[in-house]
C-alpha cells in the first residue's frame, strides 16, 4: 500500500467512526432529554404521555403521606394553579419538606398520578430549584398566585 | 485593617500583572533584554502580592472577623478551626482567590524551574500567565471582592454550608484547582511557542512535565471529589454526570489526550499543531468549567450565589482567551511543518486513535452539558439531560480505547507490523477472554453472556493488565543481560514504570466500575431496634438511635451491627445531623470500607418524627470492589507522577536537545 492510500484509509476510518458516534449521540440525546412542565401545563394536557419529564413547584403543606413500608411516599406538587399528585419510592433529599420547592422527574400515569423516579430539592436553605421557581413565577404573573408566593421576593422562603 | 491590607495587595497586583505580561511579551517579540528580564521578578512579585491577599482573608476567617461580608456569610465562631481555614474556598469569592493563588503560584514555579529555557521563551510563558492572572484579578476586583465590609459588622456569622463541613473540603478543591489551573502552564507554553514560531520537540519536552503535573493533580482532585460525593451525599453513588463534575472531567479527558500527543511531538516531531491546539483547548475547557460553575447558569451543590455580571464577565474573558489563542493558532500554525511521517500501523497512528476517541468523548460530554443551556437560550423550553445519555454515549466510545491501551506499547514508532503485534499478543488476548469465566462463580452464579457489558469490561480490564505485564516483562528481559530480573526492572526509566502503572490503574478502575455496577445490592427497609435484615450473605441488626452533641450540631446516631454467624463482626454508626445555625439536616453515612467490598449504612427517616428512638427507615448497601474505582484513579496519578520524575526532564542548564530524525 502506498503512503497516500494509507492516509486515505486512515481518514476514511476516522470519518466512519465519527459518523457512527454522531448517530449514537443524537439517538441517546433524543431518548434521554427530559422537558420541564409546570402543574398548570399538566392540567392543561400539555405534558407528554408515557415520556420522561420533570415537574416542579411547591410541596403542598399537609400532603406528604408515607406508606406502610416506610419507603414509598405520596405528596402533591402545586404551582398555585393546579395540583399534581406524585407517587415516589426511593430516597427523599435531606431538604425535602412540605411547603418547600421541589422538582420531580418521572412519567405521568393514566390515572393522572405522576410516578417519580427521582426527586430533587434545593441544596441549602436559600436556594430553590430554578424550574420550580419559574413555574411559581409564571403562575404569579398570571395573577393567580398570591403575593407571598412570589419566589423572586427575597423574604419568600422565610415566610413559608 | 488586615482585610484592607489584603484588598490593597490585590489592587496592587493588577498593574504588576499587566505590566509584567505586556512588557515581557513585547520584549520577547522585539528582542529587548531589559523588558525580558522583567518577567522573572514580575511573576514572583505577583505571586507574593496574591499570597498576601490570600493570607489576609484566611486571617479574617481565623479571627472570626464578621465585619467582612464574605466571612460573615461563610463562617461562624462555632466552626472548627480547620473548616475556618478551608472555608476560605467554601464560597464564590474565596474560591476565585484560590484559583488566582494557584495560577500565580504555578507562574512562580515556572520562574524557578525553567533555568534551562531560553530567556525569550521563558519571558513569553511567564507573560502569558501574568496576563491570564490579570484577567482573573480584574474579575475578582470588579465583581467578586472577598474583602467587602459589612457595616455594621455582624455579631455572628451564618455558618458554612454543613455539606461542606467535611475533610473533603480541605483537600478536594485545592487538588482540583491545582489541576485545573496547572493546565494554564501547558497553555502558556503552547501560546509562547506559537508566538515564537518554535513549535518543536524541545517545546514538547519542556511542557510535558508541567502538563503531567497538572494532570496528576486533576486526577487526584476528581477522584477525591468523587469519593467525597460517595460518602457525603448518602446515595452511595460515585459519579452523577452532574454538570459540575463534567466541568472538571472535560479538561481531564482533553488533558489525557494532550499528555499522549505530547509524547509523539517530543519523540517524533509529529502532531505539532494538533498538540498546540489540544493545549489551548484543555485550558479553555478549564476556563469554561469555571464559567459554568461560577456564573450560576448551572445549578448544583457547587453553584454558589449567581450574579449575571459575573457570568457576562467570565463569558467575555473566555471569548477573549479562546478567540485570541485560536487567531494566533490560525495565523501561525500553517508555518510549522508536518514533522515525521508514519505508516498506517505504527505507535503514532495508535496514539492518534487515542486522541481521536478522547476528543470525541470530550465533545459528547460537552454537548450533553451545554445542551440544556442552548435550549434554554433559544427559549424552546426547559430541559435536562440525564445520566443515561452520558452512559449511553461515553461507554461505547471508551471501549475501543480500552482495547487500544493494551496494543499501544507493543507498536513501534514510525512503522509497525500488525502481524507481529498479533503474534505477540494472541495468548494474552485469549487469557483475557477466558479468565473472567471462573471469576463469575466467585461473585454470583450468573449465566455468561447475560450481561454483555459486564463481561466485556472485565475482559478489557484483564486485557490491559495482562498486556501491560507482558510488555513490562518483555522490555526488562531485553535489557537484563546476565543480571537479575529485579535489578533490571528497577533500572527501567521512570516514564516506562509510570506508563504501565497508569494503565494498570485504568484496568483497576474499569474492573471496579463494572463489578459495582453489576453486583451492588441495596435494601431500604423499616427497622425497629432489635430487628435484623439480610443482604447477600451479610446480616445487619439495628440496635437503636441515640442523641449526641457535636461541636456545632446535634445528631441522632444509629447503631447497626454487622453480623457474621450471629456474632457481631463490626459496629456501624450512621448519623442524622442538625446543624444549629443553618437548621439544615444532614445524613452522615456509616461505611465499613474494604478491599473487596464496602458496607454502607444510612439512617433515612424516623417513621414517627416525635419518636426518634423507635422505628426508622434504614438504607443498606453492599458494594463489591467500589474502592477499586478510587484506587485505580490513584494508580493513574501515581503513574503520572513517576513519568514526570523521569530523568530526562531533570533540569539541566541549556541541555542540548537531540535533533529529531524525520
Amino acid at each position: 500500500m502506498k503512503a497516500r492510500h494509507q492516509r486515505l484509509l486512515l481518514v476514511l476510518a476516522a470519518l466512519a467512526a465519527l459518523g457512527l458516534i454522531v448517530a449514537l449521540v443524537f439517538s441517546a440525546l433524543k431518548e434521554n432529554v427530559a422537558f420541564f412542565h409546570s402543574p398548570a401545563d399538566i392540567a392543561a394536557g400539555k405534558a407528554p404521555e408515557n415520556k420522561l419529564f420533570r415537574v416542579g413547584g411547591l410541596v403542598e403543606a399537609g400532603s406528604l403521606e408515607r406508606q406502610e413500608d416506610g419507603v414509598t411516599v405520596r405528596f402533591v406538587v402545586t404551582d398555585n394553579i393546579a395540583r399534581v399528585p406524585v407517587h415516589y419510592k426511593g430516597i427523599l433529599p435531606n431538604l425535602f419538606s412540605e411547603g418547600k420547592g421541589v422538582v420531580a422527574q418521572g412519567r405521568l400515569a393514566e390515572d393522572g398520578v405522576f410516578v417519580a423516579q427521582k426527586v430533587l430539592a434545593k441544596h441549602d436553605e436559600n436556594y430553590m430549584p430554578p424550574e420550580a421557581a419559574q413555574a411559581l413565577q409564571a403562575a404569579h404573573e398570571a395573577g393567580i398566585g398570591n403575593r407571598t408566593m412570589n419566589p423572586s421576593d427575597p423574604g419568600f422562603l422565610e415566610k413559608k | 485593617m488586615i482585610p484592607e491590607l489584603g484588598l490593597f495587595s490585590l489592587i496592587l497586583a493588577l498593574p504588576v500583572a499587566l505590566c509584567t505580561g505586556v512588557l515581557s511579551l513585547l520584549g520577547a517579540q522585539r528582542g529587548r533584554p531589559a523588558w525580558i528580564a522583567l518577567a522573572r521578578p514580575g511573576s514572583v512579585a505577583l505571586a507574593f502580592l496574591v499570597g498576601v491577599a490570600y493570607l489576609c482573608l484566611t486571617w479574617a476567617f481565623v479571627q472570626n472577623d464578621f465585619s467582612v461580608l464574605y466571612v460573615a456569610r461563610q463562617s461562624s465562631s462555632s466552626l472548627p478551626i480547620v473548616y475556618r481555614v478551608a472555608g476560605v474556598w467554601g464560597g464564590h469569592e474565596g474560591s476565585l482567590l484560590l484559583w488566582l493563588l494557584m495560577l500565580t503560584g504555578w507562574a512562580a514555579l515556572v520562574r524557578f524551574y525553567s533555568r534551562a529555557l531560553p530567556d525569550g521563551l521563558r519571558a513569553r510563558v511567564l507573560g502569558v500567565l501574568c496576563l491570564v492572572a490579570a484577567g482573573f484579578l480584574l474579575f475578582i476586583l470588579l465583581t467578586s471582592n472577598p474583602f467587602l465590609r459589612l457595616i455594621p459588622g455582624a455579631a455572628e456569622g451564618r455558618e458554612l454550608n454543613p455539606m461542606l463541613q467535611d475533610p473533603g473540603l480541605v483537600i478536594h478543591p485545592p487538588l482540583l484547582y491545582m489541576g485545573y489551573v496547572g493546565f494554564s502552564v501547558a497553555y502558556a507554553f503552547a501560546v509562547a511557542a506559537l508566538m515564537s514560531g518554535q513549535l518543536d520537540a524541545a517545546w514538547a519536552r519542556w511542557s510535558r512535565p508541567w502538563t503531567l503535573a497538572a494532570w496528576v493533580f486533576l486526577t487526584l482532585g476528581i477522584a477525591v471529589g468523587s469519593w467525597w460525593a460517595y460518602y457525603e451525599l448518602g446515595w452511595g453513588g460515585w459519579w452523577f454526570w452532574d454538570p459540575v463534575e463534567n466541568a472538571s472531567f472535560m479538561p481531564w479527558l482533553a488533558g489525557t489526550a494532550l499528555i499522549h500527543s505530547l509524547t509523539v511531538t517530543e519523540k517524533r516531531g509529529s502532531f505539532k499543531n494538533w498538540t498546540a491546539l489540544l493545549a489551548v483547548s484543555t485550558f479553555s475547557l478549564s476556563l469554561l468549567g469555571t464559567f459554568l460553575v461560577r456564573s450560576g447558569v448551572l445549578t448544583s451543590v457547587h453553584a454558589f450565589a449567581s450574579d449575571p455580571a459575573r457570568g457576562v464577565f467570565i463569558l467575555a474573558f473566555l471569548v477573549a482567551v479562546i478567540g485570541a489563542s485560536l487567531l494566533l493558532f490560525v495565523w501561525r500554525a500553517p508555518r510549522m511543518g508536518l514533522g515525521g511521517r508514519f505508516a498506517l500501523v505504527s505507535r503514532e497512528s495508535l496514539l492518534l486513535a487515542n486522541n481521536f476517541l478522547l476528543v470525541v468523548a470530550t465533545s459528547a460530554v460537552l454537548l450533553g452539558t451545554l445542551y440544556p443551556l442552548i435550549v434554554d437560550a433559544l427559549d424552546v423550553g426547559k430541559i435536562s439531560v440525564g445520566a443515561p445519555y452520558f452512559n449511553a454515549v461515553f461507554v461505547p466510545i471508551m471501549l475501543p480505547l480500552l482495547f487500544l491501551i493494551g496494543v499501544g506499547p507493543f507498536a513501534r514508532w514510525k512503522q509497525a507490523s500488525a502481524a507481529e503485534i498479533a503474534r505477540r499478543l494472541r495468548w494474552t488476548l485469549a487469557l483475557a477472554i477466558v479468565l473472567p469465566i471462573p471469576l463469575y462463580s466467585f461473585f454470583e452464579v450468573e449465566l455468561i453472556g447475560r450481561r454483555p457489558l459486564l463481561n466485556l469490561s472485565l475482559m478489557l480490564a484483564l486485557w490491559i493488565f495482562l498486556s501491560a505485564g507482558r510488555h513490562f516483562i518483555q522490555q526488562v528481559r531485553a535489557t537484563q543481560g546476565g543480571g537479575s530480573f529485579i535489578a533490571a526492572a528497577l533500572k527501567q526509566p521512570l516514564h516506562f514504570w509510570g506508563m504501565h502503572i497508569a494503565h494498570v490503574g485504568v484496568a483497576v478502575f474499569v474492573a471496579g466500575v463494572a463489578i459495582v455496577g453489576a453486583y451492588e445490592a441495596e435494601k431500604s427497609v423499616k427497622m425497629a431496634p432489635g430487628d435484623t435484615v439480610g443482604i447477600n450473605h451479610y446480616r445487619f441488626r439495628f440496635l437503636g438511635v441515640q442523641s449526641i452533641e457535636g461541636p456545632n450540631y446535634q445528631a441522632l446516631r444509629g447503631e447497626m451491627a454487622l453480623l457474621e454467624n450471629d456474632r457481631v463482626e463490626r459496629r456501624l454508626f450512621p448519623e442524622k445531623r442538625f446543624y444549629h445555625r443553618s437548621a439544615m439536616p444532614m445524613t452522615e453515612a456509616a461505611i465499613d470500607a474494604g478491599l473487596w467490598r464496602d458496607v454502607y449504612v444510612v439512617l433515612d427517616e424516623p417513621i414517627d418524627r416525635e419518636r426518634p428512638d423507635d422505628e426508622w427507615v434504614v438504607r443498606i448497601y453492599v458494594k463489591p470492589l467500589v474502592d477499586w474505582i478510587w484506587g485505580g484513579a490513584f494508580l493513574m496519578a501515581l503513574g503520572g507522577l513517576l513519568a514526570l520524575l523521569d530523568r530526562r526532564y531533570r533540569i539541566r542548564r541549556r541541555a542540548p536537545i537531540q535533533e529529531i530524525r524525520v
